[in-house]
């Protein structure tokens, strides 16, 4: 198990003035990233800064690879053959290449959370779905675990809810409580960063509405890297976003700045809905 | 106004609608019919055997006289048969399935395995009856055995087994695959952890199909030396003296219930015709079963596992 970075000391400051305003403390950078299924070509040449302890929300239309991007942060197309990285995706304070051939992808994903679009909740108990994390990495204390799971649930904003029936199965949960529960899921494991996948595309509005609430209160102690379709949502819950057009990094800036005086055509058309 | 069109009864709505009729009718029709035969045959054995049926014909062993004569040999050899090919059979299945579907890179070989495995269960089951016989019989000298008997018959199900295991995992959506590994776990971790409890309903109705299958097999078992006169039973398993458990049974000669009913079914009277019957109602109620155990396992399961 890799040691927990202590999160005052070591954090990653920008070395070179960039040419965007990035934030003043690094969680990772990506620096010239590609990436390619087999031949085709998905990402060219992104940089990109993620504060630490920030939101950093990545729009863009459908297809534009923001989901591919975030799924290169965690090693995930590591599972299916014929993809392939260029250049490198810095982690802080360490300064460690996630996308290295000597990184292991496993120590990737156990400092790296990942909550994905539609909820997938494991068929097993809402306890199990919880401890899950900590069970791979060999805990199985019972009072360890007790703690954990409690402790991820309340961080979730889950635990008042499910705190009578943990024994019950993750699929009895409503939508909104499933994508809570695999928020809980994956900060069970105390990871340094959260990768969302448009965690609440499949949820109803006072859903989301608790997602992004919850959002906001974990971006104290955890750094965030979300994908959303919704604009309305970047804009309410992100520190900084970027805007991605086929493949390509187009703009990035602070939220408010991109929102309201986008410096790109493109990202204006976009961000005012004349196309997308 | 407009008039609103009077889409209910125009032709062309009418017609769309009776050929939906048409097929449910012939479906139904089709699947009583499949139905129906199946109650027939088992009335007709019942009919002829049940008379023959009772605690004395399932506790004797075969005789000459037709009265005398029961199935003791043959459902235990069934039985035990059925436990090797069990014990050997599953295992190897599932985990050359497993391998398939999780682990073997794609390219031609694993597409000539596939291709071997898939052509594999049409084989007739004689064929596997000719390979035990050269192969467990002769080669590895195991003999005309119950352990020969039941790997013969695993092998038959192997096939079977092996694509009813990648087609559960593949029912497994990838997202259940991803959120596992992205918190951290191993190949090995997803596998045991997620992968093969959630298939384990698909595996069993696969194991059971085989398992349905292989219960009635005749030629095979023939092919490789089973006895249609056995008037003594297996060694037990378990002993008197240490270590307890004794593996003799293996090695004994055996019969099975398909061969037992061949047997007598080839003989002259009307008497042994009965034998056979009963032999087969009973056959068919091992197999109904085995495969009610299945279904209510499979049940049992499937309740716990919504996506």
């Amino acid at each position: 198990m890799p040691a927990q970075a202590p999160e005052t000391s070591g954090v990653g400051v920008m070395t070179e003035p960039s040419l965007l305003t990035g934030p003043a403390t690094l969680k990772a950078e990506a620096r010239n990233l590609s990436f390619s299924y087999g031949a085709a070509r998905a990402l060219r040449n992104i940089t990109l800064p993620v504060g630490q302890h920030q939101i950093t929300a990545l729009i863009g239309p459908s297809g534009c690879g923001k989901s591919t991007f975030l799924r290169c942060f965690n090693r995930m197309h590591d599972l299916y053959v014929g993809n392939g990285y260029q250049g490198e995706i810095t982690l802080y304070p360490d300064q460690c290449n996630i996308l290295s051939r000597e990184m292991d992808p496993i120590e990737v994903r156990m400092r790296i959370g990942m909550v994905f679009q539609k909820p997938n909740p494991f068929p097993k108990s809402i306890y199990e779905n919880v401890a899950y994390g900590l069970r791979v990495r060999g805990l199985n204390s019972r009072a360890l675990l007790d703690e954990a799971v409690e402790r991820a649930l309340r961080g979730a904003a889950l635990w008042d809810e499910v705190k009578d029936r943990l024994e019950q199965s993750g699929a009895s949960l409503s939508g909104g409580q499933q994508q809570r529960l695999c928020i809980a899921r994956a900060l069970a494991t105390d990871p340094e960063m959260l990768l969302l996948d448009e965690p609440t595309s499949a949820l109803d509005p006072i859903a989301t509405a608790s997602v992004e609430e919850l959002l906001l209160t974990l971006k104290q102690t955890v750094t965030i890297l979300i994908v959303t379709h919704n604009m309305q949502q970047a804009a309410r819950v992100s520190d900084w976003t970027a805007f991605m057009y086929l493949g390509e990094l187009i703009e990035f800036g602070p939220t408010k700045t991109l929102f309201t005086t986008p410096s790109n055509k493109q990202t204006e058309d976009y961000i005012t809905g004349r196309f997308g | 106004m407009a008039v609103r069109p009077d889409l209910t009864h125009s032709g062309e709505l009418l017609r769309r609608k009776l050929l939906e009729r048409l097929f449910v009718v012939l479906g139904l029709g089709t699947l009583s019919l499949a139905v129906l035969v199946l109650l027939l045959l088992f009335g007709q054995l019942l009919l002829d055997g049940l008379s023959r049926i009772d605690w004395r014909f399932l506790t004797s062993f075969p005789s000459r006289r037709a009265a005398d004569a029961g199935i003791l040999s043959a459902w235990v050899g069934t039985g035990l048969i059925m436990l090797v090919t069990i014990i050997a059979g599953v295992p190897i299945g599932v985990a050359a399935g497993l391998y398939l579907e999780e682990y073997s890179p794609r390219n031609r070989m694993t597409e000539l395995i596939e291709i071997t495995v898939t052509n594999l269960a049409g084989v007739p089951s004689i064929i596997y009856g000719l390979l035990a016989l050269g192969a467990f019989v002769y080669l590895f000298g195991m003999g005309e055995s119950i352990l020969t008997a039941g790997l013969t018959l695993a092998l038959l199900i192997l096939p079977v087994v092996i694509v009813a295991t990648r087609e559960a995992i593949r029912a497994i959506p990838v997202q259940i695959r991803e959120a596992a590994y992205a918190l951290g776990a191993t190949k090995w971790q997803t596998v045991t952890d997620h992968v093969l409890p959630y298939s384990m309903a698909g595996i069993m109705t696969g194991v059971i199909m085989g398992l349905s299958r292989a219960i009635g097999e005749t030629a095979p078992i023939i092919t490789i030396g089973a006895l249609t006169f056995i008037a003594f039973l297996p060694p037990a398993p378990i002993t008197a003296e240490p270590p307890f458990v004794s593996f003799e049974w293996l090695n004994s000669a055996f019969t099975a219930m398909p061969i037992q009913m061949f047997s007598w079914v080839s003989r002259p009277g009307e008497d042994f015709l009965s034998n056979a019957a009963a032999a087969g109602v009973i056959l068919m109620v091992m197999t109904l079963m085995m495969n009610g155990a299945a279904i209510y396992l499979r049940y049992r399961m499937r309740k716990r596992i919504t996506w």
